[in-house]
């Protein structure tokens, strides 16, 4: 007894000190050391806006796999590659045997919608603070939400819209866990009167010159617009932005063709909107949305080439011979758009390797060259800007416009002629038809013109012809590319699939 | 504490010095004694044993408070004992025997092997080995003697059940992954590390400095609540003995080392005449029309050196009354067996152990390391690594050749040149230990508290100078750089508990209570210097550059994570017979919020000695038979800081030409995010047959693991998650059950004076299941060859990491068996011909394609094995340590897909025509499908390795004596001297350590295999 009597205050004293220790967890627990940002207590000054819309354009340099997949998806090339096992996403788009199950379709989902999460949370705290020139980087934002947007509804038709009334009216906000199950695809109607609503915003509120080379201009927004528009038949809308962005931006054809896609040619007078690259950052195969590079450029590049002008890479996207002789004798624009390696090796002495799905044709625009940084891996560090939307196209979309909505095929011709004359540096190839002569003239106009730049696969649909010049293209299916498995899985019933696809 | 506590009862214990102690003692208990009456006692003591003499034996007269204790040559007196009095002698390790008293008495004394007993320390405290009622191993100082390790954690490789250890690498200085019964979680499996009290690691110890390394398998981790789930190593260091002279030691070895694997590759014709088949199939020319006389280059020749491995280790330890010291150092160096002035490594170690009695209640005692490491690399493991070069480049080539064609493509080049042009360096070093003061309050009641920390700086330099290997090799470099970095790495642990013990009449208490706080911080700085120079090594600092970058090219982090907890613990037994103990942990932890950052873990266990009841006490065959369970909640405590919406993602964008960094959203925060739970079940039975001879130590075990966190679980993609340095919200969403068995047999029998032998063997079997994830999306990593869907996945139903991809059937051997069978339909439209690899379709759906993928092994095996033997002869000694891993596959990686790559020579049996192989496909570059990852790139890696054979000498003890010595040794070693397996890889041990993703192998480091001499002197 007399041993507890005496243990008593000890143990009292150890558990109070005990104890006390313990109730200063808190304090101990909360005073870590940490540099991180809130981001939800972000935007608080002209700088973190800035930093957050550099964020919301960093995505635009991951578009390099729609261009690449969509070149694939047309006439104009084969998949190639090393062998047939190489990337099996992109095989499976160019012989119209992809399923929802695709990787490169769920990265490409993936990465355009963390594009518009990247816009959104921008427009989500968009009245946190103020500052001269906010008007600029919001109308940025708006811009680059329609330009992700837009490649989202050309892919893959009606997407979730988060906020639908809202977002029409100027807000957005970003989408959190479990929407995927609430939030229903807004038909392809919607989606583009977002994209409209965004881009007009965006017009409006731009000027011609952007404060920054490569930053959004108003020519850009119009121009998008524009597109936009004639993805829709809406041809009168079409040609009314288009005809103003013609009468009153800067832009003008580069004489030389051979000029534009050449690094001195990035943007030049002809860029009316440009995505931008460069090599002085490394990238790995782990995460090409990472790459500060054209991972298109290493793809499309020659299979172990040896020789002069042009680094190798791995044989994607190689022309067919239909896509090449689809261009008239005396079109300077062909030698520039395809590579005949064959002839090429003829006359440098230059080797190269024979990939899967071998034509010969490089798609010589976007092909890796020499006298870049080489940062490793250098496949993916390719710094050729994408010429997203060049003043030639304008033409050919104002001409397309204004022909096929019947509003002025005198306009058309004398757009359609001026990107011709460029191309054969002679009035003598300018085309006179009229309607649907016309219509058929710019159609071709544009393969030749735009050949390599990703456009085809998508003129081809929005103008209904796909069925006829891609092989295994079935009606009624693949105007649309299927929603990633993966997604459907996600929403849990909450979105259909694509028609005709079978999950 | 425990450490400490655990440490005087060792050495109590310890037969080299408890004669002096026991005299010591002796002498005080004699001068208490006092004269009386009858007969005086004259006798001597002697060890049934050995038949010498036992001094300090406690001779007492029973019911009679008199007694005497034997001096140096086991002589005793007592005078005055009545006649007729019963003498009990009793000394601690044998056993206790009781004699009528006489006046001239010669008595024999036995060994008592179950009160040699080791004791076992189990976190904050320490039991004897018999009371133990936790799953707990034991390796001790003299393993890790016997096996050399230059790293601790291989000396628990086969020695201990329930533990597998492995390496992705056998590079010099390159680490170990520990896994205590298998794999249960998908992110963190390694067990916790606690060192002398604070939680280490085991590569910055030199293993000669670690007295025992005790291993806590079960529920009975649960002290270490939050971080106990994966079980828990305490590493107890060597300590000076109270009483004891000064002893030094030096023990050294040094040896040769090569490699222990070559793969059988094609020679230069072989090769010739397989790239000319594969050309000629695709009805190309033959790029060899003439395939006598080439050149022939074996590149792993080349690439394998003969390397050198040294070891010298000295030191002193002994004590006084009231001190105890113990003072090492050791220094190591091995070279790489590839490239040695490339890949090698280098180890220092100082080791200070101190303490003090300052007087009977206070007791103080500091441990101290110092750890200094200096390492170099070369490209591993991976796709374009120097092994898988070596192993992919043609053997037509010469040896200073490059491959300027691209004949190999763009990702083999030389493998030689790839060394040369392999600069790093690496410099770490750490102080670690503790502080730790003791205080007896009352009798039985002792207060402990104790500070442990360590700081770990290093700092690395990696030089890539300009160079060309031929036009669009991925290795080429434009433009040259110096990367370096310094990274500091700081911990401490504090803790204070109480420790009670109260003995009731039958009933024994110990009740221990205490806090913890600890503390992880650090800081790394990384920064690049371009243009180097005259591109050299020589010049390679940040200092000497002068060329900048438009890119970011510096960096640095930090981090900070905390834990406060609170414990007890009471174990009580009855009779020593039936044991209880429950404990209980409250955890918190600054990586969660504020609300799920605290939680308590339990547990409870129990054990019956069968052997101290009466139906067994007087049995012959059974000396010792316990029976024991436990059952707890443990944690793991991984998926810090998820909670934090930080603004960490990658945002970067070319203006004006330059690129320009912004902010971007990083992972989706979890603001619900905690640790994984383990639910723990253990019943085993511990037992000691035929005189001890016989140790049987059997176990069952079952572990829930839940709140598995899923990093990257898949989310839907409007989520932004993929955005760059984003991510999905790692959350608390898988479960996973293990279950398994382990034996352990052990048999040590002395034949004669001159011979003994011990034969240890032990299995463990573990089966591991994912019973469930949220959603049944199924988790995906690893890779295989490239632009292929990753190979290993965790799916519900099967073992974590397995490997998923096509089943095959044979070879097709004509185009009418190909009719027959189902469509194979793959991406690109490769068609099928004879000789090319028929898949089964699992799903029956009449089409083979990539939904036909299934089950075709997995990383981890079903059974571990190890053996252990040793053997002494008069004074020769010999060893032999062997481990086996058996049902577990690897993924041959290392075939780069290319026409013109060198490979196995197992192809020489590929297809050729009708009837000429059903396992090798044929060889063509035209366009196929046997590439596809399938189980023809799945082997079974199960293995038998003899991982040590060690023949030693010592001198005899006269011979010693007169030298001045204790003990003089000399022996021979070699150390992974077979592999048994019909894996065709470098290494069927090595792993990755990743639990999805585990098991490829690009081509391992192959551990070396070394021939060691070696010398132990002490005086």
């Amino acid at each position: 007894m007399k041993n507890i009597k005496k243990l008593l205050p000890v143990f009292l004293a150890c558990a109070t000190i005990t104890l006390g220790i313990y109730s200063c967890a808190d304090e101990f627990l909360e005073e870590v050391d940490n540099y991180s940002i809130d981001s939800e207590t972000y935007f608080n000054n002209e700088d973190d806006y800035y930093m957050a819309l550099i964020g919301a354009y960093d995505m635009l340099q991951s578009t390099s796999i729609n261009v690449l997949m969509g070149e694939i998806a047309s006439d104009n090339t084969l998949c190639g590659g090393e062998g047939s096992y190489d990337t099996p996403g992109y095989q499976q788009v160019d012989d119209m045997t992809h399923t929802p199950v695709n990787d490169q379709l769920q990265r490409l989902w993936n990465w355009m919608f963390a594009g518009v999460n990247r816009a959104n949370y921008i427009l989500e705290f968009k009245d946190r603070s103020d500052f001269d020139g906010k008007d600029i980087i919001l109308a940025e934002t708006y811009f680059l939400r329609a330009y992700y947007h837009f490649e989202l509804v050309k892919w893959f038709g009606g997407l979730p819209l988060k906020n639908y009334e809202a977002s029409l009216a100027g807000e957005g906000v970003r989408f959190s866990p479990g929407d995927e199950l609430s939030i229903p695809r807004s038909s392809i109607a919607d989606v583009y009167a977002l994209i409209e609503s965004d881009l007009q915003r965006a017009a409006n509120s731009l000027s011609y010159a952007a404060p920054q080379v490569g930053r959004v201009t108003r020519g850009a927004a119009q121009a998008l617009l524009g597109k936009v528009y004639l993805y829709q038949n809406k041809f009168s809308e079409s040609a009314a932005v288009l005809d103003d962005l013609i009468a009153n931006g800067p832009y003008t054809l580069v004489v030389n063709y051979a000029d534009i896609f050449e690094s001195p040619g990035e943007n030049g007078p002809e860029s009316v909107f440009e995505v931008q690259y460069t090599d002085v950052e490394g990238a790995g195969f782990d995460c090409f949305q990472c790459s500060e590079g054209n991972i298109a450029v290493g793809y499309n590049g020659i299979r172990n080439h040896t020789g002069p002008v042009y680094d190798s890479g791995f044989s994607f996207n190689v022309p067919v011979q239909e896509a090449v002789d689809a261009f008239e004798e005396g079109d300077s624009r062909k030698d520039v758009s395809i590579l005949d390696i064959e002839a090429w090796a003829a006359a440098t002495g230059a080797t190269y390797g024979i990939g899967y799905e071998h034509t010969g044709y490089y798609n010589r625009k976007y092909i890796a060259r020499k006298g870049d940084l080489n940062t490793g891996d250098q496949n993916l560090t390719n710094p050729n800007n994408y010429r997203a939307i060049r003043y030639a196209d304008v033409l050919l979309m104002a001409a397309e416009a204004n022909n096929r909505g019947g509003l002025d095929d005198v306009k058309a011709q004398t757009y359609l002629n001026t990107v011709r004359a460029r191309a054969f540096g002679d009035s003598d190839h300018d085309v006179t038809a009229t309607g649907s002569e016309l219509t058929d003239a710019i159609y071709h106009e544009r393969r030749v013109e735009l050949v390599g730049e990703g456009h085809r696969f998508f003129d081809l649909v929005r103008t209904g012809r796909a069925a006829e010049e891609i092989d295994g293209f079935e009606l009624g299916k693949h105007e649309l590319f299927p929603i990633p498995i993966e997604e459907i899985q996600f929403s849990n019933g909450n979105w259909e699939q694509n028609p005709n696809y079978s999950n | 504490m425990s450490s400490l506590l655990n440490l005087s009862k060792i050495n109590s214990i310890n037969f080299v010095f408890m004669k002096k102690i026991i005299f010591a003692l002796s002498v005080m208990f004699i001068s208490f004694t006092t004269s009386a009456q009858n007969i005086t006692v004259n006798g001597t003591v002697q060890s049934a044993n050995d038949g010498l003499p036992i001094s300090g034996v406690n001779i007492a007269v029973k019911d009679a408070n008199k007694g005497a204790v034997s001096d140096f040559d086991g002589n005793f007196s007592i005078s005055n004992v009545p006649s007729g009095a019963v003498l009990v002698f009793t000394y601690l390790g044998f056993e206790t025997i009781e004699v009528a008293a006489a006046e001239d008495l010669s008595v024999t004394m036995n060994e008592d092997n179950e009160a040699l007993d080791e004791v076992v320390v189990i976190g904050y405290g320490s039991q004897n080995r018999k009371d133990v009622t936790g799953a707990v191993s034991v390796v001790s100082a003299e393993t890790i003697e016997k096996l050399k390790p230059i790293d601790a954690a291989q000396a628990l490789q086969g020695t201990t059940a329930g533990v597998s250890v492995s390496s992705a690498s056998g590079s010099p200085g390159s680490g170990f992954n520990i896994l205590i019964r298998g794999v249960s979680s998908n992110g963190n499996n390694q067990p916790l590390l606690i060192v002398d009290g604070y939680e280490g690691n085991l590569n910055s110890l030199n293993p000669d400095d670690i007295e025992t390394l005790t291993v806590l398998k079960d529920a009975q981790a649960a002290i270490y609540g939050v971080k106990g789930a994966n079980g828990v190593i305490l590493v107890t260091t060597k300590k000076g003995k109270k009483g004891a002279a000064p002893t030094v030691f030096y023990n050294a070895y040094t040896g040769t080392q090569e490699t222990s694997k070559k793969l059988d590759y094609l020679n230069g014709s072989e090769y010739a005449a397989l790239v000319n088949e594969s050309f000629a199939a695709n009805g190309q020319s033959l790029p060899y029309p003439n395939i006598a006389g080439l050149n022939n280059t074996d590149w792993q020749e080349e690439i394998f050196d003969t390397a050198m491995i040294t070891n010298h280790n000295v030191g002193v330890s002994g004590g006084t009354e009231n001190v105890t010291y113990y003072l090492g150092a050791s220094n190591l160096k091995q070279d790489g067996i590839i490239a040695s002035d490339k890949s090698n490594f280098e180890r220092n170690n100082v080791k200070l152990s101190l303490g003090v009695d300052v007087n009977d209640k206070l007791k103080v005692s500091t441990n101290l390391n110092y750890y200094a490491v200096e390492r170099r690399t070369i490209n591993e493991n991976g796709l374009g690594s120097v092994l898988f070069n070596a192993l992919n480049i043609s053997p037509l080539f010469a040896t200073d050749q490059e491959d300027l064609n691209g004949l190999l493509g763009n990702e083999i080049i030389n493998p030689l040149s790839q060394a040369r042009d392999t600069y790093n360096t690496y410099f770490g070093n750490s102080i670690e230990g503790n502080f730790q003061i003791d205080y007896q309050l009352l009798e039985g009641l002792k207060a402990t508290t104790r500070i442990g920390f360590k700081t770990y700086s290093d700092s690395g330099k990696n030089f890539s100078p300009i160079v060309f290997y031929g036009d669009g090799k991925v290795f080429n470099r434009d433009r040259s750089e110096v990367n370096q970095n310094k990274v500091k790495n700081n911990t401490y642990t504090w803790e204070a508990f109480l420790v009670y013990n109260k003995q009731i009449a039958d009933h024994n208490f110990t009740a221990t209570l205490g806090h913890s706080a600890q503390r992880f911080w650090g800081d790394g700085l990384f920064a690049t210097g371009f243009d180097v120079p005259n591109n050299s090594w020589e010049f390679a600092d940040i200092s000497m550059t002068t060329g900048t970058s438009d890119a970011l090219t510096n960096s640095s982090y930090i981090y900070d994570n905390r834990l406060t907890s609170l414990f007890g613990r009471i174990q009580y037994d009855f009779q020593g017979k039936y044991l209880l103990s429950a404990m209980i942990r409250r955890d918190g932890s600054s990586d969660f919020t504020a609300e799920n950052r605290f939680d308590q873990f339990k547990s409870v266990t129990a054990g019956w000695k069968l052997s101290e009841e009466a139906f067994l006490q007087d049995s012959n065959v059974i000396d010792f038979l316990k029976l024991r369970g436990s059952y707890g909640t443990l944690g793991n405590n991984v998926g810090g800081n998820l909670f934090r919406a930080a603004l960490s993602g990658e945002g970067a964008y070319v203006f004006d030409g330059a690129l320009t960094i912004g902010t971007a959203l990083g992972a989706l925060p979890n603001t619900n995010a905690t640790w994984e739970t383990a639910e723990k079940i253990d019943i085993g039975i511990d037992a000691k047959l035929f005189n001890n001879k016989l140790e049987i130590v059997a176990d069952y075990f079952v572990e829930d693991r839940e709140d598995l966190l899923i990093g990257g679980l898949p989310v839907s993609g409007i989520l932004g998650t993929s955005a760059p340095g984003s991510g999905s919200p790692t959350v608390n969403a898988g479960t996973t059950r293990s279950e398994g068995v382990e034996l352990l047999l052990s048999y040590n029998d002395n034949i004669s004076d001159d011979l003994s032998f011990g034969i240890s063997y032990n299995v463990t079997k573990v089966e591991g299941e994912v019973t469930n994830i949220n959603g049944d999306v199924p988790l995906e990593g690893g890779g295989f060859s490239v632009g292929q869907p990753a190979p290993s996945r965790m799916e519900v139903g099967l073992p974590i990491g397995y490997f998923y991809g096509l089943q095959t059937n044979g070879i097709f051997q004509s185009q009418a068996e190909i009719d027959a069978h189902p469509a194979q339909n793959f991406t690109g439209n490769a068609p099928t011909s004879p000789g090319d690899i028929r898949y089964v379709d699992t799903n029956g759906d009449g089409e083979v394609n990539i939904d036909d993928r299934t089950f075709i092994g997995k990383p981890l095996a079903d059974y571990y094995m190890g053996l252990n033997l040793t053997l002494n002869y008069k004074n020769f000694d010999f060893t032999s340590y062997m481990f086996a891993e058996i049902g577990k596959d690897m993924v041959r990686n290392y075939e780069r897909a290319n026409p013109n790559v060198n490979r196995l020579d197992m192809y020489l049996d590929r297809w050729t025509g009708p009837g000429t192989s059903n396992t090798v496909p044929r060889a063509t570059v035209g366009p196929n499908n046997n590439g596809l990852f399938s189980d023809f790139y799945v082997e079974d890696a199960s293995f038998l390795r003899v991982q040590n054979i060690q023949l030693g000498y010592s001198l005899p003890s006269e011979v010693v004596d007169q030298l001045g010595m204790s003990k003089f040794r000399v022996y021979a070693t070699v150390n992974n001297a077979f592999t048994f397996t019909d894996y065709e890889g470098f290494d069927p041990a090595a792993t990755t350590g990743q639990a999805i993703g585990g098991g490829i192998d690009y081509g391992f480091y192959p551990v070396s295999r070394q021939y060691l001499l070696g010398l132990n002197i002490s005086f």
